[in-house]
């Protein structure tokens, strides 16, 4: 049986320190993100420690295969930088050299998009609160996008929460199956390739920013040969019941309605594969190379090779997917993937698959990558641009500049899904209905007797002795159904630990 | 016009009247022309200056 799809996005964003006489990504990060939190009252008092992240139950070195194959890197957790946890549950840290916010565990793809633009908003306000606290003449500048062009790249991960039960391999099949075609609705654009033996300019415009980056069919890295489908085991939740598929191949969207398919199409994928309610196996004869064909395809019509001698397009198998998820969802009910937001999801999925097929200009206003090419297509004629021209990579780039006046996408007519007023509210209140309402309340309420948290558990300091961990390693309980009422009864940390208790929650 | 476009910067009136009344289909090829026309007046505006430098500079390390 499918679980129900608790799901969340990693974000790492560009960052640039202009003005400064010898910038620093990393310093530039904990600075913007400092601003932040003293700027929102989320910095601890002088004298006292942040609320800080608790590294006790990270393993990113945990392979979903089982054994790790020889010369496989396990990713390094760093534990020095800042690390905060926002009142809305969301985690809000410098990871290498990029600024990076996890949303709060979320229960279907809307409430993603919610969290995914209060994100972007807590990243507009950042850069106020920087500018403050900056010389004259600096400022730290963040993009939501996954290249610099020059063949760096930096992710927007995504997390679905799975049944153990479900065999690896079968994870693997329908999952590469998906992300090697689902680009040609979240694909964000990209101006030129960055394929290690190209020329830059040998890929005039593609679909996707990252499939240049994506060398492996399966494995554990996401630094290196980074493949389709990340293996990394690590499930923040009952590792007896739980996986949790860590997706690294997809791009940042700046699209809510890329981002709301981005994860609605994925979420039923994978509840189709936990019920091997999939009728065909639809596997690339080599998916590395057919995900960067698709990339490179904005015809949308090229064939793809399956191991079985047929072809099929990005579309076909899209349109595949698609009739699968239907036929689950009348079968079977959506009470896994969401309730009424998967039939917002099937209706959006066909619409822009149909938009795709008779027309993708038609969706400038809904698929990132058409509406950039819209944009670099429309200042190419007015200007007289050849598509090497610096100006059309300046606005490749800007389009995914998060500063609401300089920002591109922002003026590029894109439909949104959600209301500013909701996104803004989300910036500090947790969704209610999974665990990350516990989290963010505690932080709202408790702040002062937390001291450390993480995403399935919370350490409090009451002034009794040992500290205190209330491990939530269900990520549908503690909603507001659940201990709503437990905070409104509670007027401090020791009453919400005694009930708690009592309650063996 | 998307809601979010409008909150951070009122569009110009011909681009919020071009959403709030449909125009019949013959004047809606010329619209959308305008309306890109109206957006490429502020790319213009707003694009980074000096494209050239900003693109050179604009370095990451790599992330994840």
């Amino acid at each position: 049986m499918a679980v129900p799809k608790t799901v969340g996005l990693e974000t790492e964003y560009g960052i640039v320190h202009r003005g400064a006489p010898e910038p620093n990504p990393i310093s530039a990060s904990s600075l913007l993100i400092n601003a932040y939190l003293v700027g929102t009252h989320q910095a601890p008092e002088p004298g006292r420690a942040a609320v800080s992240w608790d590294f006790t139950d990270e393993t990113p070195g945990n392979d979903a295969r089982g054994g790790v194959p020889a010369g496989s890197l396990a990713p390094e957790i760093e534990t020095h930088l800042v690390n905060a946890v926002l009142t809305n549950g969301a985690r809000y840290y410098v990871d290498h050299a990029h600024p990076e916010l996890s949303t709060p565990e979320c229960a279907d793809a809307r409430a993603v998009v919610v969290y995914d633009r209060a994100a972007e908003l807590i990243a507009a306000r950042s850069m106020e609160a920087a500018r403050m606290l900056l010389p004259p003449g600096e400022e730290i500048v963040v993009y939501k996008n996954n290249s610099d062009g020059k063949g760096n790249s930096y992710g927007c991960h995504e997390n679905y929460l799975v049944s153990r039960a479900v065999p690896f391999s079968r994870i693997v099949t329908h999952a590469t199956a998906h992300f090697v075609t689902r680009q040609i609705f979240c694909g964000a654009g990209k101006v030129g390739s960055e394929t290690s033996g190209m020329r830059l300019d040998d890929a005039g415009y593609q679909i996707s920013q990252r499939a240049d980056f994506i060398e492996e069919e399966v494995g554990l890295e996401t630094t290196l040969k980074r493949p389709i489908v990340n293996t990394r085991d690590e499930p923040h939740a009952d590792a007896a019941k739980y996986r949790r598929l860590h997706v690294i191949v997809g791009d940042a969207n700046m699209s809510q309605v890329a981002t709301f398919l981005k994860v609605g199409t994925t979420a039923l994928v994978m509840a189709l594969t936990e019920d091997d309610a999939v009728p065909r196996e639809l596997r690339f004869a080599t998916p590395v190379a057919a995900l960067r064909q698709v990339s490179r395809d904005l015809s949308l019509r090229e064939p793809l090779e399956l191991v079985d001698g047929a072809t099929i397009t990005a579309l076909g198998a899209q349109w595949e997917l698609l009739a699968a998820a239907r036929a689950y969802v009348e079968t079977r009910g959506a009470d896994a993937v969401g309730g009424d937001v998967a039939h917002q999801v099937l209706d959006r999925w066909e619409a822009v698959l149909g938009g795709l097929e008779r027309d993708p200009t038609s969706l400038a206003a809904q698929v990132d990558w058409v509406a950039k090419l819209r944009l670099l297509e429309g200042f190419r004629e007015r200007h007289g641009l050849d598509f090497t021209d610096a100006r059309l990579r300046a606005l490749d780039i800007q389009y995914h500049d998060l500063r609401p006046a300089k920002s591109l996408a922002a003026r590029a007519g894109l439909e949104t899904l959600v209301d500013e007023a909701e996104a803004e509210l989300a910036m500090t209140e947790p969704p209610p209905d999974t665990r990350a309402f516990f989290r963010g309340r505690c932080l709202q309420r408790f702040a002062a007797e937390v001291v450390a948290a993480n995403w399935d558990s919370i350490v409090f300091d009451v002034g009794e002795g040992s500290l205190r961990r209330v491990s939530m390693t269900e990520p549908t309980r503690g909603t507001v159904a659940h201990v709503g009422a437990m905070f409104d009864e509670c007027g401090s940390a020791i009453d919400l630990l005694r009930r708690l208790g009592a309650a063996g929650a | 016009m998307a809601e979010r476009e409008q909150i951070r910067k009122p569009a110009p009136a011909n681009r919020e009247q071009s959403v709030e009344e449909a125009p019949p289909a013959s004047e809606r090829g010329s619209d959308i022309k305008a309306q890109l026309d109206d957006l490429l007046d502020e790319i213009d505006e707003v694009l980074e200056t000096n494209a050239e430098d900003f693109v050179k500079s604009y370095i990451q390390k790599g992330g994840e």
